[in-house]
């Protein structure tokens, strides 16, 4: 701490006290509890990996990931993804630089990203109902929605924090809280991001090849 | 006819008539006293105009003392319900013999013992452990609050909201009758078609957003809001144990969390995770639940443990023996604490080899307790003791904790669990444990922790009365348990056929009346207490001439905690300042920076009470009503960008100079 005590404190007598109150920059503590529930969120995650781990070769005489995947359509899906972080990275250099405008412009592309990643995924879950693969049919496909509906949920309230930003943005302007709050939104974006790896990864691609 | 039919069916969903237990005595004859009860206090609160001001100074307040102070009372009101569900239960047990059903039906018994569970955890036990660290942390480390004030206020509400819900289970629809973990099959739909396991898993589910929110806070409170000069290893062991339960609380609850999320998808949706057709599997969920489960226990132990350190050190004025013992002690246990959970179900038959990982590592476990009960005894050892009623609570601790810990490390031996499994063995035990461990642990804070919190200590006479019953009774009720347990007794048993078995129930309940005495005396003790306080009254805010900061500041603690950041220079850091020749600074106050009191934690917890209710009896337009409000509320605060204020000085200055004065009276 940067302040000094009152009385000059020696060795036997030491200050116990601080004469000026110490600087807590507001809001100090939030990159480190919003860090802390990702984590937890994180932990959501492993519990439907691991469901769906013990679950997913449990087709019950129903179709399996061979039969329903269409590995290119979420190929396309997983690049959307990865593009609205590019532009939430390019958002973030905006912020760095004061430019309340192109921040907003940057947020606005990673929202249509991310409706698009949205808008691709429904119509994936339409089609596999639509075929009767659906949540109800085997313990294989109720871990798999779960799986990929949780992620989906995510990204759409990350989407309706995302708009809230962009309005909050635009009346206060690159405030402190507001960087901040924008930086809490990176992390719980680029997180989604690292799920949905993990999700392309071991549901699809090794769903492909079990 | 059939039009009117459909709309009820749409406004009201499950919701009927028949849904209110007007066939069950008992329920109607405890409805009648709640109403009675409940009358009475909003009368009373109406007549002396307390509205505003519990509106103003408590609902809506984020000071971490007073949310402390709501999650006790929470806490203490939930166990009285908690304990008539226990009393109810050993009188139908002792009485169920000979042929005679006793008093309880099945369907009414079985609710009584899934209702104790869940209550004692998730609304007794947890609330008043949370209470007492949201208390007593930020003084401990001589923070003004915790790190997100709001935040706190909303944990609370969202945990009473989990408490609403359960109470409302009593008296319209049911509450689960699957035993306090609700394992499926039994707790899916096909079993279990009615409410009562979407009450369960509904107050659960809101009750613990609000741990894991208190959870993530009060980690980065003690990361980030120490007073300058406080190491890590300089912490408070209260502090220390508060910090590794938060850590737990944030990596076991999403597992919870997740787990109920599928069960529900099961009951709601339909999905196969954990039904016996369509490929699910059961046991996932059992395997899932006790991952949360076996670190929750230690989430309640381990700041009882914390209390019992700084009670001991503090009662026999000494410095606590082996603090870095203590502290690698704790941070093992809550490692260890995540790879024990299949010992909770060494019968599922996951073979010798796994079995015996999960035997040895929970037996492991006892090396680093044994160290703790190690270090209180030299703590103990050539001190000074005063026999004052914390430290009776912590002896009479250490004797049955002791007990309880040596029936855990049988129950770990898996061919020994393969008998005692699910017997009445295993029941004493974790009461062994809960009771003589968390429970004495927190009535042992309450009554060192009391006059920091209200100023005046509480009463001996009726605290000794109390702790007697308490202590006696224990052993009472739950001795006979072992025995039984040993006989091959399984839990959850109504009616027994065998009435050689009889005599050890009617002990058992006698045991359970002497604590219902015990409790009686505690309550007599609050009054009688709070009608002497003048009496019993604490001017110096140190009254057992406390080693850790909490003490050095006035009784109650003013709004800002200390007129100044203390700076810390040893572990026992009140202690060493007494040491020292401390002088308490009598000006140069500044005005001081405070987070703002907010009505929406109250607002989102009551619109989460109001889409419970809408999941449980199918009421779908208030579900998705009240989810529309949650949303728009929870987005509405964030654009409140005013959440501060300073105190000014001169209310410091006042504040302050009243202290001074209070204690030049004090000599």
């Amino acid at each position: 701490m940067s302040t000094e005590a009152t009385a000059a404190p020696t060795d036997a007598n030491p200050a116990f006290y601080l004469a000026e109150e110490p600087h807590h920059p507001e809001g100090s503590s939030t990159a480190l509890g919003f860090w802390m529930y990702l984590m937890s969120d994180c932990l959501i995650f492993a519990c439907l990996f691991a469901t769906f781990a013990v679950l997913g070769g449990s087709y019950a005489g129903g179709p399996g990931p061979k039969d329903l995947f269409d590995l290119p359509l979420v190929a396309l899906n997983t690049a959307m993804l990865l593009f609205s972080s590019i532009t939430y990275g390019f958002a973030m250099l905006a912020t760095e630089k004061g430019k309340v405008g192109a921040t907003q412009g940057w947020l606005a592309v990673t929202g249509l990203f991310g409706l698009a990643f949205l808008s691709i995924e429904l119509y994936e879950f339409a089609h596999l109902i639509h075929e009767g693969a659906t949540p109800q049919r085997s313990a294989f496909l109720s871990s798999f929605f779960t799986l990929v509906g949780t992620h989906g949920l995510h990204v759409t309230f990350g989407t309706i924090w995302l708009v809230t930003l962009m309005v909050q943005v635009g009346k206060h302007g690159l405030i402190p809280a507001n960087k901040r709050r924008l930086m809490c939104l990176s992390m719980f974006w680029h997180f989604l991001d690292v799920i949905w790896i993990g999700v392309f990864t071991f549901v699809y691609l090794m769903g492909m090849l079990r | 006819m059939s039009d009117s039919y459909t709309l009820a069916k749409i406004i009201f969903g499950r919701l009927t008539w028949e849904s209110f237990p007007i066939h069950e005595p008992i329920l109607i004859g405890t409805f009648i006293m709640v109403l009675i009860g409940g009358v009475g206090v909003v009368g009373a609160i109406t007549k002396y105009k307390l509205w505003g001001y519990l509106w103003t100074e408590w609902f809506t307040t984020v000071d971490h003392k007073r949310i402390g102070i709501m999650y006790m009372i929470l806490g203490l009101i939930m166990f009285l319900r908690g304990f008539a569900d226990a009393i109810m239960m050993r009188l139908q047990q002792a009485m169920a013999f000979n042929g005679s059903e006793g008093y309880l039906n099945a369907h009414h018994y079985d609710q009584v013992f899934t209702a104790h569970g869940v209550i004692m955890i998730f609304f007794v036990a947890m609330p008043m452990v949370t209470g007492l660290m949201n208390y007593i942390v930020p003084l401990q480390i001589g923070a003004r609050d915790v790190s997100f004030p709001f935040l706190n206020n909303f944990s609370f509400w969202m945990t009473t909201s989990g408490a609403v819900t359960v109470m409302m289970s009593l008296f319209v629809g049911e509450f689960a009758r699957t035993g306090w973990l609700a394992y499926p099959p039994l707790s899916g739909i096909a079993y279990s078609p009615d409410v009562g396991v979407d009450y369960y898993i509904w107050a659960l589910q809101i009750a613990g957003i609000g741990t894991l929110l208190s959870g993530v806070n009060l980690v980065a409170t003690i990361v980030k809001m120490r007073a300058p000069g406080m190491t890590m290893m300089k912490m408070p062991i209260f502090t220390w144990t508060s910090l590794c339960t938060n850590v737990l609380i944030v990596a076991a609850f999403p597992v919870l969390t997740a787990v109920l999320a599928l069960l529900s998808l099961d009951r709601y949706a339909g999905t196969a995770f954990f039904t016996n057709d369509f490929g699910g599997n059961a046991m996932m969920y059992v395997n899932l639940i006790w991952i949360w489960g076996h670190p929750e226990v230690y989430i309640l132990i381990l700041p009882a443990f914390g209390i019992f350190s700084e009670i001991t050190s503090t009662f026999s004025g000494k410095r606590l023996f082996g603090y870095t013992s203590m502290v690698y002690a704790t941070v093992v246990i809550t490692i260890l604490s995540y790879v024990v959970w299949l010992h909770h179900f060494f019968t599922m038959g996951s073979g010798a080899s796994v079995n015996s990982f999960f035997g040895i590592t929970t037996m492991v476990i006892s090396i680093p307790t044994g160290a703790k009960i190690f270090n209180w005894l030299f703590t103990m050892y050539r001190g000074r003791i005063r026999f004052e009623l914390p430290m009776m609570w912590t002896i009479a601790f250490m004797l049955t904790f002791t007990v309880g810990g040596m029936t855990g490390v049988l129950l770990a031996v898996p061919p020994a669990d393969f008998v005692l499994h699910n017997s009445l063995f295993l029941i004493a035990h974790f009461h062994n444990v809960i009771i003589g461990g968390v429970l004495f642990g927190l009535f042992a804070g309450i009554n060192y922790w009391w006059p920091k919190a209200f100023g005046f200590k509480l009463d001996t006479v009726w605290g000794k009365r109390s702790f007697w019953l308490w202590a006696v009774g224990f052993w009472l009720a739950f001795m006979p348990l072992y025995i039984l347990g040993l006989m091959g007794v399984t839990r959850r048993m109504r009616v027994f056929d065998d009435p050689s078995l009889q005599i050890w129930f009617v002990i058992a309940a006698l045991g359970a009346f002497m604590i219902a005495a015990g409790i009686a005396c505690m309550l007599m003790q609050f009054y009688v207490s709070i009608r002497d306080r003048e009496k019993l009254r604490d001017t110096t805010g140190d009254p057992w001439d406390g080693r850790t900061l909490e003490w050095a500041t006035s009784s109650p603690p003013p709004d800002y905690n200390f007129a100044f950041t203390p700076v810390i220079h040893d572990g026992d850091a009140w202690s060493d300042m007494k040491k020292r020749g401390y002088q308490r600074p009598l000006d140069g106050f500044r005005s001081i920076h405070m987070p703002s009191n907010t009505g929406t934690g109250v607002i989102l917890a009551g619109l989460s009470t109001a889409f419970s209710v809408g999941m449980i009896w199918y009421m779908w337009w208030l579900a998705g009503l009240s989810f529309v409000g949650i949303l728009a509320v929870a987005i509405g605060h964030t654009f409140n960008y005013k959440r501060d204020f300073h105190i000014p000085v001169e209310d410091v200055v006042r504040t302050e100079g009243e202290r001074t004065k209070l204690l030049a009276t004090q000599g």
